[in-house]
């Protein structure tokens, strides 16, 4: 455990402190809104795994026809997102299931088919894959070819993804870019732990299968004043959570504390950097990003993905349909290289800070 | 073999286990409507489900273990000597299995010094499944693991120096650092690997014995036919690519050994609540293959029956599933607190160390004395010691190994901007090339 710790000490460099301004300076218009609606809402210091357990724990309890299983949640899952469900809901609604991935998410599709909200977990991104077959063929499609018949939009799945400095090949990947590909679900990726509980909320709420990707690096990481009562953020919204003039960065979950630091640091040779979280995946906010590249006429997408066909190559490509004429540098992209995901070469596969910075300033220097 | 384990005894598992193993359930065992977890789990309720009862150490499975260890006790009266191994082969068995707990436990300690990172799963408490089983193969043989695959490497002769150099990620272990805990391979000792993904490497490992029948039944290179073992655990068995491999298997009659490493838990899921029939070895006639339980606790009846499965599938007869019931006396991982598992079941397996049974049976038949078994343990504690050596010695991989093993031809990564191949970009080997 101390071993992991000091593993993650060369990132904790996103500082607790840093990462609460994030949210305070820019926090959703929809929070400062509810709690003007609603009375003085009480909010606590929560870190990612905590804010998720909330959100389930309100999605079970507002819907009494709502499930979660998957491997091992019962006793609160590996990561212990799912600690206490099964005592207050019972064994009926929160089960462990064998180690079948294909049969979870197909049990999934069949419940949400019934009109149920199954909230399925998946225990790393890394093996989704065998249940990729449902969600690309049966899940994306149910509604289409039943002519609205049926749907399975009860249909949540919740996968840990991304690195976590010591993962190796089975429990980093992130392949949020595999499922960005289909239409008929969405895709979405919170970055903190206040974004997180109101996005799974929607997600679980959303009339359309959802797979939502947690950055399982920030589950013990990113600790934030999340509010106690039920709220949901929209899906399909970008958000803007640093203004700036000269360039706009865009990306999603874990990526955008260290797009952040860069930032900083640009900031300090006279970059005015513009940030971009994307939220949702698909379908994506063009308007905002597009907005923002027409203000700053540059664009850089970070993530961990590998670079060639990664999500940042279909932003990049709709970018430059809509705003050409408008870009005065190639779109950038700072991504994980194109090799498998590495165990000991971490370090370097990784689009780091200094990356992204030499990236910014080569695109703003063109 | 035949005379101890006939077809019939195999294909047929074993009357006597169906009425007798009933027996011991407490529970009306075959009214779902009373089972209070009938919705989710088993719906049969054996005896491991009343834990605390376990002042009976042998109660376990007593029915099932008697059948084979009836046909062992026959053996036994057919030999001219009362002993199951030689002297020699049992000092080789219990060399192999003190490696096995030594070198895990010196993994245990080097990974809270943080020299070695990432998720590692230790086998200690089921070495006799793999010195039962691997130290009856030849060096052509194939072995398939799963993550926890340390042991099975040491087993099949892959240096102790590789393996941990492979744990450290250096450049001197047996997948160059590459790997790591998870991936053990050796095409020299035709180690298949570690996967980290459950279930993965049994089409794998049934990819390889098609290999072996097909050079001798087509090309006609040697007289018969390499085996390869599977090892997997329980959780794997609830999972769609065992069925279709087992099915694959029996049809084509490859001469591969499916070995079931049932240590009752799957991280935190016991295997009771999450199977529908926890006797997994019935399985195996589904498919129309043998099914066998064995203790695997014992390595002298894991030897028996690995005998008897790896002659048959030498032979040509086809693949057999072998259940082991074994116990991992640590976690799951080495991050896993290990909280969820009754002590007292744990305080039940500890009691039946496998190397320490096989101690008192060496002794007991004056096979060897204590002596030269403390030979054998200061031996293996020096191999370990150098191996830790070696391995902190040994270089981390080069940063020009990044890019390297991607594609078979560099090549493959194509043509770069400046019209040359990416792969002759001096960048490259830097590993900061664009690619």
């Amino acid at each position: 455990m101390a071993s992991c710790l000091r593993r993650y000490g060369r990132r904790l460099s996103v500082s607790i402190c840093e990462k609460r301004e994030l949210s305070t300076a820019c926090e959703g218009k929809v929070i400062q809104q509810q709690q003007q609606q609603q009375q003085q809402q009480t909010a606590k210091l929560l870190n990612l795994c905590s804010a998720i357990n909330q959100a389930l724990h309100l999605a079970l309890e507002t819907d009494p026809r709502s499930y979660v299983f998957g491997e091992d949640v019962s006793f609160g899952g590996v990561f212990r997102c799912t600690t206490g469900l099964t005592e207050r809901f019972g064994k009926n609604r929160v089960f462990n299931t064998p180690l079948c991935e294909q049969g979870i998410v197909g049990f999934g599709i069949g419940l949400a088919a019934m009109g149920n909200r199954a909230i399925a977990e998946i225990q790393f991104a890394d093996y989704i894959y065998p249940a990729f077959d449902q969600i690309v063929n049966e899940a994306a499609k149910f509604r289409y070819r039943s002519g609205n018949q049926y749907d399975c939009g009860g249909l949540t799945i919740r996968a840990p993804y991304g690195a976590v400095g010591h993962g190796g090949h089975y429990h980093s990947q992130s392949p949020e870019a595999f499922f960005c590909h289909v239409p008929g679900i969405k895709v979405v990726i919170p970055r903190s732990p206040q974004q997180a509980k109101g996005l799974l909320l929607s997600c679980i709420r959303d009339p359309n299968p959802v797979v939502f990707f947690e950055p399982k690096w920030l589950y013990r990481l990113a600790v934030e004043e999340v509010p106690e009562h039920d709220y949901m953020l929209p899906l399909s919204e970008a958000e803007v959570i640093r203004e700036g003039s000269d360039i706009t960065l865009v990306g999603w979950g874990a990526q955008l504390s260290i797009m952040e630091q860069a930032c900083t640091d640009a900031e300090k040779d006279g970059i005015s950097c513009e940030l971009i979280d994307l939220k949702t995946l698909i379908p994506w906010d063009k308007e905002t990003v597009e907005t923002s590249v027409r203000k700053t006429g540059r664009l850089l997408i970070s993530h961990e993905a590998p670079v060639t066909g990664g999500f940042g190559a279909e932003i990049s490509a709709s970018i430059v349909e809509r705003c050409f004429l408008r870009l005065e540098a190639p779109v950038a992209r700072v991504c994980g290289l194109d090799t498998p995901f590495p165990l000991v070469f971490e370090p370097f596969y990784m689009p780091t800070k200094n990356k992204i910075l030499d990236a910014i300033k080569s695109t703003v220097n063109y | 073999m035949a005379s101890a384990f006939s077809a019939t005894k195999f294909t047929q598992p074993l009357p006597l286990n169906t009425s007798t193993s009933r027996s011991h359930g407490k529970q009306s065992v075959f009214d779902p409507l009373k089972s209070s977890t009938s919705f989710l789990g088993s719906t049969r309720k054996l005896r491991f489900t009343s834990f605390p009862k376990l002042n009976q150490p042998n109660s376990h499975r007593p029915s099932l273990v008697v059948a084979v260890s009836e046909a062992v006790k026959e053996k036994k009266l057919k030999s001219t000597s009362n002993l199951l191994i030689t002297k020699e082969e049992g000092l080789e068995l219990y060399e192999d299995m003190v490696l096995g707990r030594a070198f895990e436990d010196m993994c245990a300690q080097m990974y809270y010094r943080g020299k070695m990172f990432g998720f590692v799963h230790l086998y200690n408490g089921q070495e006799a499944v793999s010195t039962g089983f691997i130290k009856l193969l030849k060096k052509e043989d194939y072995v398939v693991s799963t993550y926890r695959d340390h042991v099975h490497a040491l087993s099949k002769g892959v240096p102790a120096r590789a393996v941990m150099s492979e744990l450290f990620g250096k450049t001197t272990g047996c997948c160059r650092g590459q790997g790591g805990s998870m991936h053990m391979f050796s095409k020299e000792h035709n180690l298949l690997g570690g996967f980290a993904f459950i279930g993965e490497g049994i089409p794998v490992a049934t990819g390889a014995a098609f290999t072996s029948k097909y050079k001798r039944e087509v090309l006609k290179e040697g007289d018969s036919e390499d085996v390869t073992l599977a090892f997997f655990g329980d959780g794997t068995c609830n999972n769609g690519q065992f069925f279709e491999c087992l099915n694959l298997a029996a049809l084509w009659k490859l001469p591969i050994v499916f070995v079931v490493e049932n240590n009752l838990w799957a991280i935190g899921m016991s295997h009771l609540r999450a199977t529908s029939d926890p006797e997994i070895w019935k399985k195996g006639p589904a498919f129309g293959m043998p099914g066998v339980h064995v203790d695997g606790m014992d390595v002298l009846k894991v030897r028996e029956v690995a005998k008897a499965a790896i002659g048959r599938a030498r032979r040509g007869e086809g693949p057999t599933l072998v259940e082991c019931e074994t116990y991992r006396f640590r976690g799951h991982s080495l991050a896993d607190p290990d909280e969820l598992r009754d002590p007292a079941e744990k305080a039940h397996y500890a009691a039946r160390d496998p190397i320490i049974s096989l101690k008192k049976y060496i002794i007991e038949k004056s096979l060897a004395s204590e002596a030269e078994l403390k030979v054998i343990e200061k031996k293996i504690d020096e191999v370990v010691e150098d191996a830790v050596e070696f391995a902190n010695e040994s270089p981390l991989p080069p940063r020009s190994q990044l890019l390297e093993n991607v594609f078979a031809d560099p090549k493959g990564f194509g043509i770069g901007p400046d019209g040359r191949y990416r792969c002759e970009d001096p960048k490259f080997t830097e590993g900061t090339a664009h690619v």
